[in-house]
């Protein structure tokens, strides 16, 4: 199968370790007139590798061409859609990236007076409000560097909420499609994670959760729209649950880009939510890069957020660390600030007015997929969506094709895969987060990939267990990679 | 899909055997075959105490993480070691290599309340 999107001129390229040739080399130091310096009188002798077999000698364009070769098989939403609803996974606009070089930004050290960065400390303020504002909570940390780093802060917050109450609590409770990091937070503060079980419809069983929230239960911890793309319709009658027996309620932001400028977590009963600005917010965090995770919370939990906060005083910003009931640090300096001014320059370039549309599109978008692929894909929960919308393989499996097929089959048509086998309630899950980035002509052309695939599944299912047949490698046994991890180069024996 | 008659279930998917005076555990040919390829199976500490119902390891496969229930209360006398260098024997012999806990039951009745293999064959026909 040829691909509309990969042709031609995608080189082959091996390891660096097999590459070059003894005595190359991309530097020239030979007229430097700087007298050589005997290496054993700059070093320890158990610091000095002697030898090094296999060390890769190239020349600068072979090292160019290499790496230039393998970021060519990269994927990202600067090549296509990106359908996995996680980190990066809408257009992050090159304004963002002009602010974010923005000298006065970049030129300032962290140990800088605070008089010498006003700018900086009135952007931290600043955004921190506007996340108040469309969260509809009363304070912010935007120290966290990402979301289940803010899981992490907001629970410690409630653990110190609690304590001081005199009221150590055990369990936190956290529904069955929750996102994996929520269970693991809860763990990581000291908790114990009981799982929720959802009702039919996807939503939280309300009569569960009456059932197990006692005076052990720290916290609730939910995300909405929960990981189904679903609006928890219930949330307000959950906090009242939670709140009537001296819970917190917690939600996980990360959908947040379903409700921007048009709900407000706190009018929900919401106590405490992390944020995840590389995703609604726009800001990269692709390979691992640094991301940001802030937090937001209710009056009663501001005491114990992280130090130190930026605080206004007649039009001068300084840092407060004079908070005893502070959680204490938990990010060096200020947290990540150059993806946080990537998010303030979101915000500020989008208005509110953009926001909310940015919200309605996204919707607006998850329900257009989900009525195409309708018929051709079975819906574990129909009817309409929020953000993101979730299939299964469950007419495919008749004819022996599973959803790992599928995602193989879409790589061939040049799509990254949607998350697949998320959330963990659907049986063969596909979810599928289009974002407000996309075009119709890209969404109708990723359903039409889409509903090739179903086609194939039916007509030649056995062909579609051998894809990928366009990329450079086929498919990989994940398996035996998960069982033998190789974790060292080539030449760390 | 195979589900021995002389084992006990849960709604969990794990089965439990009666052995002398210990109950092995392990998880069910159906939950192998959807976890997948099992790549690390992670599993309690022998001497923990666990009540019916509690997590008592994870199984990690290509495709996800799931815990795993303890199908009675009691006390983990032994483990599958073997499991830690070779996960696979789950997906090749669920039953027999692949057992996962043995556990001294507070109360040998509990097995009782655990299903029979056709209630469980039920459940899990249910569930597709």
């Amino acid at each position: 199968m040829t691909s509309q999107y990969r042709r031609g001129m995608v080189f082959n390229e091996k390891e660096v370790f097999g590459k070059g040739s003894p005595g190359r080399c991309g530097v020239d130091f030979s007229d430097t007139g700087i007298p050589e310096a005997d290496v054993s009188a700059l070093a320890p002798e158990t610091h000095l590798r002697r030898e090094l077999k296999g060390f890769p000698e190239l020349s600068e364009p072979e090292v160019i061409r290499h790496f230039t070769r393998l970021s060519q098989w990269n994927y990202g939403v600067d090549s296509n859609i990106y359908p996995l609803g996680s980190c990066t996974m809408k257009h992050n606009p090159r304004v963002n990236e002009a602010v974010a070089r923005m000298k006065g930004f970049t030129d300032i050290h962290p140990f800088a007076p605070e008089s010498a960065c006003q700018g900086t400390l009135k952007m931290i303020h600043d955004l921190g409000d506007w996340l108040c504002e469309i969260t509809g909570l009363d304070a912010a940390t935007l120290q966290p560097a990402a979301g289940a780093h803010g899981e992490f802060t907001g629970l410690l917050m409630i653990r110190a909420a609690l304590a001081k109450r005199g009221d150590a609590r055990t369990k936190v409770l956290l529904p069955d499609s929750s996102h994996g990091t929520n269970p693991a937070s809860a763990v990581f503060c000291g908790y114990q994670a009981v799982t929720i079980k959802s009702g039919p419809d996807g939503k939280i069983d309300l009569d569960e959760l009456s059932r197990l929230m006692d005076n052990s239960v720290a916290a609730l911890m939910v995300t909405n729209p929960n990981t189904l793309g679903i609006f928890e319709s219930n949330i307000v009658k959950a906090a009242h649950i939670v709140h009537e027996r001296g819970g917190f309620l917690y939600c996980d932001g990360a959908n947040l880009n379903a409700l921007m400028g048009r709900a407000k977590l706190g009018d929900m009963g919401v106590d405490v939510a992390h944020i995840n600005l590389h995703k609604t917010f726009s800001t990269p965090h692709g390979g691992g890069g640094p991301g940001a995770g802030p937090v937001c919370v209710v009056k009663e939990l501001a005491p114990f957020l992280p130090v130190p906060v930026v605080v206004e005083e007649g039009g001068k910003y300084r840092l407060d660390a004079d908070r005893p009931e502070t959680i204490g640090k938990i990010h060096g300096f200020h947290g990540n600030v150059g993806i946080l001014l990537r998010a303030a320059a979101y915000i500020l370039s989008m208005g509110a007015d953009g926001l909310k549309a940015a919200t309605e599109t996204a919707v607006i978008n998850a329900n257009y997929v989900k009525a195409k692929l309708a018929g051709h894909y079975h819906e574990p929960t129909p009817g309409k969506s929020m953000h993101e919308c979730v299939f299964n393989d469950k007419l495919q499996n008749e004819h022996g094709v599973t959803t790992l097929d599928i995602a193989k089959g879409l790589i061939d048509r040049g799509y990254h895969p949607p998350t697949i086998y998320f959330p963990l309630i659907v049986r063969g899950a596909i979810m599928i987060e289009p974002t407000e980035t996309e075009s119709l002509e890209t969404l109708d052309a990723f359903c039409d990939a889409m509903i090739d695939i179903a086609k194939q599944a039916k007509e030649n299912p056995e062909s579609l267990k051998s894809a990928p047949v366009n990329t450079v490698v086929r498919r990989l046994d994940e398996a035996w990679a998960a069982r033998n991890p190789e974790l060292k180069c080539g030449i760390c024996g | 899909m195979n589900f021995p008659d002389k084992l006990k279930y849960t709604k969990d998917h794990e089965w439990a055997k009666l052995d002398g005076d210990v109950v092995v555990v392990g998880i069910s040919d159906f939950a192998q075959h959807e976890l997948g390829d099992i790549v690390f199976v992670e599993l309690p500490a022998v001497g923990k105490k666990l009540a019916a119902g509690d997590t008592f390891g994870v199984a990690e496969s290509v495709k996800t993480v799931s815990d795993l229930y303890s199908p009675v209360a009691g006390e983990v006398m032994e483990i599958n070691a073997e499991l830690e260098t070779a996960p696979e024997k789950v997906n090749k012999d669920c039953y027999g290599a692949g057992w996962m806990v043995k556990i001294k039951p507070a109360n040998k009745g509990d097995l009782d309340s655990l299903l029979s293999a056709s209630s469980y064959k039920a459940v899990v026909s249910a569930g597709h």
